[in-house]
């Protein structure tokens, strides 16, 4: 056990907090809605020259090019953090796209592709859902016919965030009708502007459109444009989710909000007496930050694992369950030691913190349920941590 | 950054799993709890051939100076094992008492003793670490104590007893000592020995060498974080007795573990579970090297673990079925033990009111 991180990192460290001090002023203050604005464009290209984004992306493809070294990119976090400095961008085709191209692309996909997205000029969303498949994902319908040299898609796609915006979609297609459900899908990419395709927002329970619904009405595409070959996509899909797994649940996340409520709890008054003096709400909040601790020092641990390449098996599985839970706890928190003011939401008189406390409330609650439901979750746990067996299928009507 | 255990930590623990297996089978933990054995001596003997009992003494007095982090994972394989040993007041607390606040003469008559396993120590802390109950309390004055202290740990076969005063100074009693009078007290748990020590004008020696005070807050400090890595030890090995006895029970023509609801009670306990292991070593490293933390993770260790025990505990006692209920096959033994490390030396919700303190959320009372 040694929390230090020794001068090599220590090194590094002055040499993340020189570039902050130099830079920080071209931070972005306006970060555009549906896609990311100027400001943010040029911050992302900033930080890509300095290794501070798309750090171990090759210098072919548009990245740093660094070897990997989790603990420098935590320590990247680490400084970010503390300055209050947005990182680089994180969305779907950095975070999901990118690493499945490198892992599993063509030299021509990943050449093409790869860099524009890094930038921010390629904005992509994600098309797995459906409405009759969720957590049977394998189960998907959407058909892509073959034409001459190309499919023609046809079918629907739900829980897509950013279709509004996106230029680019990485899309779950069933080519192969007649193979088993997990054999008979294909990976392919295609433009948003191909003709055929319909963005309907979908407006969920926070009275926002996070998410669209997208329809497809013969829409053509190459087949060259699928990745990993036919049939594969089931594969590739997964080699994908694995990283967005890893994207939710971040304890640090957890850490930060903790700290809101403490300071919320410090400062509001219910007849005259601070929050944090209510023997119930700061024995919630302690025993809340036992497990936010208990996550962050957990996650450490991982990390840990992660840098010396070993496997820390059940202790990764349980971070998606674990963190969204425990973010949710924390906003209901917040809510229930705000009283009727933790019910104001939208534009009212006397809201506190624009009610996002409600709104993640709300959202974390679709966290919990996306990107493999709390019950899919423990099924991994419980098969794959605990060596349980699988739930029999049902026997053929 | 490393936040792991190193390869000799490993294998410490492996030789503990190891010999524990041996030596502390449901059978002979059973023996003793049935027996009213304070304490199962062959057991204690096997640990003290490893020098489990010196752990924690310096060098120079025949230890082996190991830090607590140490200690946590020799701690979570005698939960493991509900093991009946007398290992949290002989081998951890009483020598941070007496390395922290003994003189040397103290240190040096008692400690080679305490490391040698020839001498058991018996702690009575609980009414600075729980509060007084039932009138308890001990004065000292001119060399006497006088008196009651309640839940002494590891006091029925001790030779020397280290004894907080209600001031917060420490004294060293002899375990014959004239006036001493021990009352057991049964709890749930048969694996461990508590007792009530009433004193009549007895005579102590302060361990007068050194900031008591500091020291009796590090002896605190030191038994939350031993009594966590019991519960992480004991928790555990109720997943795992959940996890095999639903792979092999069968009811509607198939082994329960297949039916999701067993899974997930299953899989939300090991969900639970595992990141206390985290918490339980960051706390004993808090201790070991950042004192400044040290308090505030053994609070929050203590407390989680007591919460995600009971959890634990009820939910791996309901995936056996009518079985877990049964005396036959003894998962009531680690049930206890979850139980009884819950509320000794603070109960969740009052160290969560101390972890409160501590950071200044509200004023001391």
């Amino acid at each position: 056990m040694d929390l230090a991180y020794g001068p090599e990192y220590e090194a590094f460290r002055t040499e993340v907090r020189g570039f902050i001090a130099k830079h920080k002023d071209k931070a972005p203050r306006r970060f555009g809605v549906a896609r990311p604005s100027d400001e943010v464009i040029a911050w992302q290209q900033l930080l890509i020259a300095h290794g501070y984004a798309a750090r171990t992306i090759p210098k072919e493809y548009g990245g740093y090019g660094a070897e990997p070294d989790i603990l420098k990119s935590r320590i990247i976090a680490e400084e970010f953090t503390a300055a209050k400095l947005p990182m680089g961008l994180a969305n779907q085709g950095i975070s999901m796209l990118v690493p499945t191209l490198l892992e599993l692309g063509t030299e021509e996909q990943k050449k093409k592709w790869i860099e524009p997205t890094l930038k921010g000029e390629v904005i992509w969303c994600q098309g797995y859902s459906e409405p009759g498949s969720g957590s049977d994902l394998a189960s998907l319908q959407t058909k892509a016919t073959e034409d001459g040299d190309d499919f023609i898609i046809n079918g629907q796609k739900i829980w897509t965030s950013t279709a509004h915006a996106a230029d680019m979609i990485f899309c779950l297609v069933r080519t192969e009708p007649d193979k088993p459900k997990h054999e008979g899908i294909s990976y392919l990419i295609f433009s948003m502007k191909t003709p055929g395709i319909e963005v309907r927002p979908l407006t969920t329970m926070t009275g926002h459109a996070e998410f669209n619904e997208v329809f497809f009405t013969d829409v053509r595409v190459p087949q060259k444009d699928i990745v990993a070959g036919r049939g594969q996509g089931w594969f590739v899909a997964n080699a994908t989710l694995k990283h967005e797994r890893g994207m939710l649940g971040d304890p640090n996340q957890a850490g930060t909000r903790l700290k809101e409520i403490v300071d919320l709890m410090n400062e509001e008054l219910v007849d005259g007496t601070r929050l944090i003096d209510h023997p119930v709400y700061r024995d919630r909040l302690a025993h809340l930050q036992s497990r936010v601790l208990a996550m962050q020092f957990h996650g450490l641990r991982l990390l840990t694992a992660a840098s010396k390449k070993e496997d820390p098996g059940i202790a990764r599985l349980i971070v998606k369950l674990q963190g969204c839970e425990i973010n949710h706890q924390l906003a209901a928190l917040a809510i229930d030691a705000l009283g009727e003011i933790g019910v104001l939401y939208g534009d009212s008189p006397h809201l506190r913190a624009h009610g996002s406390w409600q709104h993640r409330y709300m959202f974390d609650l679709g966290l919990i349920i996306g990107g493999g439901t709390a019950q899919i979750q423990k099924n991994i746990i419980s098969e794959r941590g605990l060596g349980m067996p699988r739930e029999p299928k049902p026997a053929k009507a | 950054m490393e936040f792991g255990l190193s390869e000799d930590q490993k294998l410490l623990q492996e030789s503990i799993r190891g010999t524990l297996e041996r030596v502390s089978p449901l059978e002979r933990v059973r023996k003793a709890a049935e027996s009213r054995e304070a304490q199962a001596d062959d057991i204690w003997q096997a640990l003290a051939e490893l020098g489990v009992p010196g752990m924690l003494v310096p060098e120079a007095q025949g230890g082996m100076g190991m830090a607590l982090l140490d200690a946590v994972l020799v701690s979570e394989m005698l939960g493991r094992f509900v093991a009946p040993t007398p290992f949290i007041g002989t081998a951890v607390l009483a020598p941070l008492a007496l390395a922290g606040a003994g003189t040397k003469a103290q240190q040096e008559t008692w400690l080679p003793k305490l490391a040698a396993g020839e001498i058991v120590a018996g702690v009575a802390i609980s009414e600075k670490a729980s509060g007084a109950r039932d009138g308890a309390g001990v004065a000292a004055s001119g060399g006497k104590l006088s008196g009651k202290a309640l839940f002494a740990l590891d006091a029925a076969t001790a030779g020397i007893l280290i004894v907080a005063d209600k001031a917060g100074g420490l004294h060293l009693v002899k375990g014959d000592a004239k006036g001493l009078t021990k009352v057991a007290l049964t709890s749930i748990d048969l694996t461990r020995s508590l007792t009530e020590l009433q004193f009549d004008n007895v005579e102590a020696e302060a361990l007068s060498g050194g900031d008591a005070q500091a020291a009796l807050r590090r002896m605190i400090d030191a038994g939350r974080v031993m009594l966590a890595a019991d519960v992480l030890g004991a928790g555990w090995m109720m997943i795992e007795k959940a996890v095999a006895y639903a792979g092999e029970r069968k009811q509607f023509g198939r082994v329960i573990g297949s039916f999701q609801a067993v899974k997930h009670m299953c899989a939300e306990m090991a969900s639970e579970l595992e990141p206390c292991r985290s918490l339980v070593w960051y706390a004993a490293h808090a201790f070991d090297t950042m004192p400044d933390e040290a308090s505030l993770m053994a609070a929050h260790a203590k407390s989680l673990t007591g919460e995600v025990g009971r959890f634990v505990a009820r939910t791996a006692t309901e995936v056996h079925g009518g079985m877990g209920f049964t005396d036959l096959l003894g998962l009531h033994y680690w049930f206890k033990r979850i139980g009884l490390d819950r509320q000794l030396l603070g109960s969740p919700e009052r160290v969560r009111h101390e972890a409160a303190v501590l950071q200044g959320w509200v004023a001391a009372d």
